[in-house]
């Protein structure tokens, strides 16, 4: 009979997938929701976590596809880092629903929310989708804040102490050498920028706004009209306008963004174009946080120097 | 501690970009005194030194001295439970008068003109550290306007189960296939698949019962799952529902739960590959047991499959461009008993065993940001003669191409042509316009 068939097959199937483990070893597996945040992480780790990213770095991290291969990853996991401030709202949450991992629940020590700690920056005063999508909780791109980063290296030190006592010291002392060396790089980095204090840049999405306070960039547009809103003609006609009033040469995109929209603003404004990750591994040389920002910052001073 | 080691497949795959191209940008050549020049070279070195001091005040500042917490902690936004209300209108026309009897879903267009299918209320949130609860309640406006009210879903869902299992329970859409889990808002064509429309019913398969699942060991994802539900409902068409006189036409029995037999069982397995970095590949197979009321001891079984195939860009742009497939195929066994013809209890009909199968098979193609094209074929027919002659079991083929703008994530306008060709009647032309709107709660998309 067909039914009988069918029940058979499953059950071989079943037993036969079941019996395939994986090889066991003592690392802690970390899975970051961007690769920024793996990034910390490895910092702080080092040898004793294995860490993994959700979302590719090239993609845009407010919408990554909820496929199954991560509620695997997420039910192995012992520690979660997240964002929060809602940047995964759409698809971390049937995920999490499915992986069915205590160890990551909300609260539990291997739950990291990186925005916990953080000064966050354009929190609405009304909830009102008309003005766009909005996050409730403030800008959720704060890790363009070299300080910042500094922060989620602190809370991700102390949850992976947590989770893992042993290593304890070695996580503090990894921490201790990150912000050692954020520090020697904001000093440069800072040196940088200086010439360029007050340069008026356009964004595409509301994305920079972090990174324009800590070193005094101003961000005169956006192309987006509103976040998550298309760019309309009669919106970029008024950031053409307003580029050319403010003497803003600079249109910083992202990977994921369309960069042909940015391209013809840029002609009628003799402007450049900067297509700058947020995320180490959008460009393949520079696979850590630290590599990432200088890269940003750099490209931003060289484009603002004019040369 | 002893955990596994990462499978290599899992290994984060860091995609290649294409370094950007000479940016050099020669602003005008300036003449300029030079004492000017000396003086400003000299105010930004002493820029310069000021940002370096001002950098190691800072650093200094921001470094946490004790626990990490920089900033007070955010006030918590919102309350215990998300909210969500979505509205779909559908409005149009098809050569054929009585749209019911070619729409076979309740979401779906009932009249030539307008139709509100499906507004509906949800609303979900953690019951306490041990449950989520969700609920689902639809508002529908049907042929002659009445509004109707249905509690469409209300169920929880353990969070802690041991040995990776989890248990859900309540009133939910069963775990068959992919798309009956679905809600209309998430559905990618304007009406039910027929196939579903014909094997579950107008408001596919749904009842109250429990359902255990498992997620197995295995490197890639494997879930099991099965549910046991009350097999008596509009919601359980193929079973023991007041309406299948549509599929037997005998005078439905009134047939009691007697023993587990009596019960709906729905098992399903489903797994899942990451093909390449950008491509996946779900697959399950589904069945669904239970009584059915042309006779006291009849009974019915639906097999199916189903599969899914996404490719999304690496350099996805609000999850755009990409291209999927989905596809189903469903087979029913209906053992209807020596039974009274409903219409005319004179007739005896006799005993029959009437096989269905079904399948329908959609493409989209997401072509840039917010713009979605799509295509679906439909096709349905009765695999074997049956004493009675239903309306429902017909030879059917439908082809639906479809176009989709989503202004934002919280809104879509929608376009969709269906030619639609069913043996006896011939063929039906049909255009329908969707409009939804979203409030509240972000919907969050399961793959």
């Amino acid at each position: 009979m067909k039914h009988n068939r069918m029940v058979t097959i499953a059950s071989i199937a079943l037993v036969a997938l079941s019996g395939m483990g994986a090889v066991a070893n003592d690392k802690l597996r970390v899975v970051a929701t961007t690769p920024d945040l793996a990034s910390i992480a490895r910092e702080i780790g080092g040898d004793a976590i294995d860490v993994v990213a959700l979302a590719k770095p090239t993609e845009d991290a407010h919408f990554v596809d909820a496929k199954p291969s991560h509620i695997v990853t997420l039910n192995r996991a012992d520690v979660l880092i997240e964002g929060g401030a809602e940047l995964e709202l759409g698809w971390l949450p049937p995920l999490l629903e499915s992986a069915r991992n205590t160890k990551i629940a909300p609260g539990a020590p291997g739950r990291i929310v990186a925005s916990q700690g953080i000064r966050m920056l354009e929190i609405p005063t009304s909830f009102d989708r008309s003005k766009g999508d909005v996050h409730s909780r403030g800008n959720p791109h704060f890790l363009t804040d070299p300080m910042n980063a500094k922060i989620v290296a602190a809370n991700i030190a102390d949850h992976l102490a947590q989770v893992d006592p042993d290593k304890a010291a070695v996580f503090k002392a990894n921490l201790t050498k990150f912000d050692a060396a954020v520090d020697a790089k904001l000093t440069q980095w800072q040196q940088q920028l200086t010439p360029f204090s007050g340069a008026k840049i356009v964004t595409y999405h509301k994305d920079f706004p972090y990174f324009a306070e800590r070193f005094h960039i101003e961000i005169v547009e956006n192309l987006e009209p509103k976040p998550g809103i298309a760019p309309s003609p009669a919106h970029l006609a008024k950031v053409i306008e307003t580029m050319k009033s403010a003497t803003a040469h600079v249109i910083v995109v992202q990977p994921y963004q369309n960069i042909r929209t940015a391209e013809t603003v840029a002609r009628q404004t003799d402007a450049v174009v900067l297509n700058i990750p947020q995320q180490p591994g959008a460009r393949k040389e520079d696979t850590t946080y630290v590599a990432m920002m200088d890269y940003m910052v750099s490209t931003l001073a060289h484009a603002l120097s004019g040369k | 501690m002893k955990v596994a080691r990462w499978p290599a497949a899992f290994a984060a795959a860091f995609a290649a970009f294409v370094t950007l191209a000479a940016f050099a940008r020669t602003l005008p050549a300036q003449q300029q005194d030079t004492t000017v020049r000396r003086q400003q070279r000299m105010l930004d070195s002493l820029a310069a030194a000021l940002a370096a001091i001002q950098a190691r005040l800072d650093s200094a500042a921001a470094r946490p001295a004790e626990p990490p917490q920089a900033a007070p902690a955010q006030p918590p936004s919102g309350s215990y439970m998300n909210i969500g209300f979505v509205t779909l209108v559908d409005g149009g026309t098809s050569t054929e008068q009585d749209v019911p009897s070619i729409e076979l879903g309740d979401h779906d267009p009932v009249v030539r003109g307008f139709t509100m299918p499906n507004s509906e209320l949800s609303l979900d949130g953690a019951v306490d550290p041990y449950f989520k609860g969700f609920a689902n309640i639809v508002y529908k406006i049907g042929e002659r306007g009445e509004t109707e009210l249905e509690l469409e879903e209300a169920y929880a869902l353990t969070t802690s189960l041991p040995k990776n299992l989890q248990v859900k329970f309540g009133q939910y859409l069963t775990d068959f296939g992919r798309h009956n889990t679905q809600h209309p808002h998430a559905w990618a064509f304007v009406d039910l698949p027929l196939v579903l429309g014909q094997m579950f019913g107008r408001d596919g398969l749904r009842s109250q019962g429990v359902r255990l699942s498992w997620l197995a060991p295995t490197p890639w994802y494997t879930e099991a799952m099965v549910t046991v539900a009350n097999s008596t409902n509009e919601t359980t068409f193929s079973f023991r529902a007041d309406e299948s006189f549509q599929i037997h036409g005998g005078v439905p029995v009134d047939r009691p739960v007697q023993s587990f037999e009596d019960m709906l069982v729905v098992p399903r397995i489903a797994t899942s590959f990451d093909i390449t970095d950008t491509q996946t590949l779900v697959l399950g197979t589904s069945a669904a047991f239970g009584p059915n009321n042309s006779g006291f001891s009849a009974r019915t079984q639906i097999y199916g499959v189903d599969g899914y195939w996404k490719w999304k860009s690496a350099r996805a742009s609000q999850g755009f461009p990409f291209v999927s497939l989905q596809g189903e195929a469903l087979s029913r066994r209906y053992v209807a008993e020596q039974r009274l013809a409903i219409d005319d209890p004179a007739v005896t009909l006799p005993a029959d065993t009437i096989w269905d199968s079904g399948s329908y098979l959609q493409g989209l193609w997401g072509i840039r940001p917010r713009i979605v094209a799509g295509l679906r074929g439909d096709w349905v027919r009765p695999a074997t003669e049956a004493a009675f002659v239903s309306p429902q079991r017909l030879d059917r083929f439908r082809l639906s191409p479809n176009f989709t703008w989503y202004p934002t994530e919280f809104s879509k306008l929608r376009l969709q042509y269906n030619y639609d060709n069913r043996s006896i009647f011939g063929t039906d032309h049909s255009l329908w316009v969707q409009f939804e709107f979203l409030l509240g709660a972000h919907a969050a998309h399961k793959f």
